[in-house]
């Protein structure tokens, strides 16, 4: 198995992410989008574990925090998210425009 | 790669007992044996995918796919019968360190031949069936998926080379079964019942993952081939586990395979559909805990002899008293479910005592006549649309094909000879009688009275008398009675395959068949049968069913007044299922409210402190910092930079849409000019 | 290695199984036009993910990702749908109008990115697995060069349940004040 193999899908799988970021209109499926960068970060990380091979599966470590912070961001996101659809009630993210001039 | 237990196959046979091992490996089927397991679940996906647009429903595809894995199940099956089939394929998925790893496959000697021959078998005939049946109702296509996904995990089940995928099936076909069950959810009364299969099972599996771990990490395997042989030599570790492991285990199996008392689930999952009561809750899910056991009898046999006692005694109350519940009930469906989980007391017993051939023979016929027998109630209910006896009567006169299958599978059921029931319950009783088992013995044969007795009662409530309704039932079509009569033929012809002492040629019988594994079961195998006991259990059935005549046969003017005839107190008792039920739910009510009032005491007073003070303290540090640093110090400065920002920003301050999608684009590109610039340019 | 000497390791198609499964996945959660299909799909995104960690011997992030992503994430997410009432059928209105920039954005990113790596490495192999990394192993790491960052990670995660709670706490109206105040 080629290195790159597992780098190009990680970037494809990025980009879905950032497109999914820029177009969705639910902040729900913003924060999916975030998750599938995190995923594509993930693939990178395993797959240079898997190219280096460093005595304490350094990449895997890396990979399994990066799981864990992306738990709990998606916890306090949905949080949030919680909020703004109960001072809001809507969970369109052209509605939260307030921040402007 | 091929497990090396395989090689060492040990005979475990005693004096006077049968038993031979021979380690083929199954050729061409046995090396390709894992596209049974994995066609059901392309099965799955393909009727999500294009289902709906199939003429129906998806369900050919459903079909299709057993059918292909029928081929495969029967052709192993031959080559055990005639060269014997003992191999087995891993790969593993987890490393665990310390030499534990956690793998799939799947394991081909006797016991999961005959297991994934009769998952297919009957499962072919049930889906042909419900193509009929189901026709356009609603929701077919997910029907077949759960279905299909059902099948897939049953296989999985039963061809698990270790404890950790049998879980993996186990759990698989549990949340099948749910699906199932709560098919029709806009009724309440169905969810329910989901409901209460899946928590009833989940409980029990506290039971069978527990024991699981606790084989597992004392022995440092799950393999089963690994367990049955330190069970058959005395592996110290495994035997300082043995008993309590093998009561959890147990439990397990007590769930699955509706015990007393966890049988309370089985006559509520009678909501589902007919196809699903036949195929699931009568000849294979239910049947998985009984597998168990028989895969892990060895462990029984050699090092947890105590845990056979409880088995013998849960199964023998099982076999007796649930099957009194059949005789009260009205839903045609319930007596059927109630004779299963007597049915399954009988397997269970039966394996209790030594009888690991006796129980299997069982399980296998079993399979075969109640799921005719559900199909053939299916087909009534279909043409009645009614669940109730008390709908029915004289049934006879319209639909033959489904009167004489009946006929076959409820003389099966009741044990009359030559049907396939006559052989399996006669061999039961020999091994009860031979392991010195009498008082459970007479039981048996009680039961076996029982038995016949509630199966009169049905078909002459249903088939004979007047039919009272409107209208005029028909006939199934074709595609329905097709598979009722390729069941009724196995339900008469399967009692050839283990007739004591007779031995079918070239393919043996099924004693060999299921002996053929790493510690091969000898078993008790008589040279000949006991006709004095045969004819002992014949006459208690016979009586049966002339009191069944007495008391049924008869015409009078509503289906409820032929149903007339009541024991005093034992009735009413019955009828509430000696208040199992209500005392399950009144624990569950028992418990709720005060947890309950916990878990909002905790809430309140215990994880809302810590916001609190936190909060408490953020409101002080943020009075500081704007009254002291804010207001006096900091504003002082900006007031006069302010007046000059303030004409540059409202120029700039455009850019600020407040859409943040917008910023995250300008991000983006932002990002990706500068990574162009340092990676490429620079 | 050729393309031809790529192609006929079965470890590759599996490889472009799996991949293709976790490309089509991305794929249609950022365009399903029904909000729970999108997380869905990303639950088959992210079982292809595990898949894929599998083949890189890597067993321990695969079970991990299946049990907290999968297990927790989603689950979570799929709570977050139906707190906030997301039309759950199909619904027209989920992307927004302009998506030429936003595609050409990330096409950019796609191709910055492939184009560095394959610059970078060219047709490097990845080591064949010998043994696969065993749980000991990383547990052993996580405790012993990385407690460290184990330790933070752990405040971290108890401060997003703080944090979570905190944010997401129904505001109490004057009448539930009193009665707090009293008790």
């Amino acid at each position: 198995m080629v290195l790159n193999q597992f780098l190009i899908l990680g970037a494809a799988i990025f980009a879905m992410g950032v497109y999914g970021l820029l177009v969705r209109r639910n902040i729900v499926l913003i924060l999916l989008s975030v998750e599938l960068m995190l995923t594509a970060v993930n693939i990178n990380l395993v797959a240079f574990e898997s190219y280096l091979v460093t005595p304490e599966a350094i990449g895997q470590v890396f990979a399994i925090f990066v799981i864990t912070v992306a738990a709990a961001e998606v916890g306090i996101g949905l949080a949030i998210v919680l909020m703004i659809f109960r001072n809001r009630k809507s969970a369109n993210v052209d509605d939260l425009s307030l921040m402007r001039w | 790669m091929v497990n090396a237990f395989y090689n060492l196959a040990i005979v475990a046979a005693e004096e006077g007992e049968h038993a031979e091992v021979h380690a083929g490996d199954g050729g061409f089927f046995g090396d390709t044996a894992g596209i049974m397991l994995i066609l059901p679940f392309v099965a799955f996906l393909l009727i999500l995918a294009f289902g709906k647009r199939m003429k129906n429903k998806g369900g050919e595809i459903a079909v299709a796919a057993l059918a292909i894995n029928l081929v495969w199940a029967s052709a192993l099956l031959y080559l055990n019968a005639t060269e014997g089939v003992l191999t087995d394929f891993t790969f593993e998925i987890a490393n665990i360190g310390s030499g534990m790893v956690v793998e799939l496959g799947w394991v081909l000697d006797g016991l999961s031949i005959l297991m994934l021959f009769l998952v297919n078998f009957v499962g072919l005939l049930v889906f042909i069936y419900a193509l009929g049946y189901m026709h356009g109702d609603r929701r077919v296509d997910w029907f077949f998926a759960a279905f299909s996904l059902f099948a897939g995990a049953m296989l999985i089940l039963v061809a698990a080379p270790n404890l950790v995928q049998l879980i993996i099936g186990w759990e698989g076909v549990g949340l099948a079964s749910y699906f199932l069950i709560g098919f029709y959810w806009e009724d309440l009364a169905n969810v329910k019942a989901g409901n209460k299969a899946f928590m009833v099972n989940k409980l029990a599996d506290v039971g069978l993952i527990l024991g699981a771990i606790l084989v597992g990490v004392a022995l440092g395997t799950w393999d089963f081939g690994a367990i049955d042989l330190a069970a058959f030599e005395g592996n110290t570790e495994l035997a300082a586990v043995a008993s309590v492991g093998g009561l959890l285990l147990f439990i397990g199996a007590m769930g699955k395979s509706a015990q007393f008392p966890f049988h309370i689930w089985l006559p509520d999952a009678m909501a589902g559909p007919t196809p699903v009561s036949a195929l699931m809750h009568a000849a294979t899910m239910v049947t998985a805990g009984i597998y168990l056991m028989a895969r892990l009898f060895p462990l029984y046999e050699y090092m947890a002899s105590d845990v056979r006692t409880t088995m013998i005694v849960i199964g023998t109350i099982t076999l007796f008293g649930v099957g009194l519940l059949a005789i009260v009930a009205d839903d045609i469906k319930k007596v059927l479910a109630y004779s299963t989980v007597s049915q399954l007391g009988y397997m269970m017993t039966a394996l209790a005592a030594g009888g690991y051939t006796a129980g299997l023979f069982h399980l296998f016929t079993h399979a075969a006549f109640k799921a005719l027998l559900f199909l053939c109630a299916g087909s009534v209910i279909h043409a009645v649309h009614s669940n109730n006896m008390s709908d029915m009567g004289g049934i006879r006169k319209y639909m033959p094909t489904t009167f004489w299958t009946w006929m076959i599978g409820s003389l099966a059921l009741a044990g009359i000879i030559p049907f396939a029931g006559f052989w399996s319950k006669d061999e039961i009783l020999a091994t009860l009688s031979h392991e010195g088992y009498t008082t459970v013995l007479w039981i048996a044969i009680a039961g076996a009275f029982v038995t016949a007795f509630y199966m009169a009662r049905a078909t002459f409530l249903t088939f004979f008398g007047t039919y009272k309704g409107h209208g005029e039932p028909h006939e199934s079509p074709r595609i329905m009675t097709v598979p009722l009569v390729l069941l009724a033929i196995p339900s008469v012809l399967f009692g050839i395959l283990n007739i004591p002492g007779v031995s079918l040629g070239n393919l043996n019988n099924f004693t060999v068949w299921l002996g053929n594994r790493v510690v091969a079961m000898g078993d008790h195998h008589a040279e000949a049968i006991n006709w004095g006991l045969a004819i002992i259990g014949m006459v208690a059935a016979l009586l049966g069913i002339l009191l069944g005549y007495v008391l049924y046969f008869r015409d009078a003017e509503t289906q409820l007044e032929r149903d007339s005839f009541e024991i005093p107190v034992l009735f009413p008792l019955l009828r509430k299922k000696y208040y199992i039920d209500d005392l399950a739910l009144g624990i569950v009510a028992l418990f709720m409210g005060p947890l309950a009032k916990f878990a909002n005491w905790t809430n309140t007073f215990v994880f809302d402190s810590v916001p609190n003070a936190i909060g408490g303290s953020a409101k002080a540090l943020g009075g500081f910092v704007y009254g002291i640093l804010d207001q006096k110090g900091v504003d002082g400065v900006f007031n006069g930079v302010s007046a000059a920002t303030d004409g540059a920003g409202s120029a700039v301050r455009k850019w600020q849409t407040g859409r943040v999608q917008q910023y995250a684009a300008a991000f983006v590109a932002g990002a990706l000019i500068l990574v162009v610039l340092f990676v490429f340019v620079i | 290695m050729t393309f031809a000497d790529w192609i006929s390791q079965p470890v590759n198609w599996a490889f472009i199984v799996i991949g293709g499964a976790v490309l089509i996945a991305g794929f249609r959660v950022v365009t399903a036009k029904n909000v729970v299909h999108a997380a869905l799909y990303l639950v088959g995104a992210l079982a292809g993910t595990a898949g894929l960690f599998l083949l890189l011997s890597a067993e321990f992030v695969a079970w991990v990702l299946v049990l907290v992503y999968i297990g927790a994430v989603v689950v979570l997410f799929l709570f977050g749908i139906m707190i906030t009432r997301a039309p759950t059928g199909l619904d027209e209105g989920l992307d927004a109008d302009h998506k030429v920039l936003p595609a050409i954005l990330a096409a950019g990113v796609f191709l910055m990115m492939a184009w560095a790596t394959i610059d970078a490495f060219g047709t490097a192999l990845v080591v064949s697995t010998g043994s696969p990394t065993s749980t000991e192993l990383i547990g052993e790491s996580l405790l012993g060069r990385f407690v460290i960052p184990f330790e933070v990670v752990s405040f971290v995660l108890l401060a997003a349940l703080i944090g979570g709670i905190t944010i997401a706490r129904r505001d109490l109206t004057p009448a539930e004040e009193e009665e707090r105040a009293a008790v």
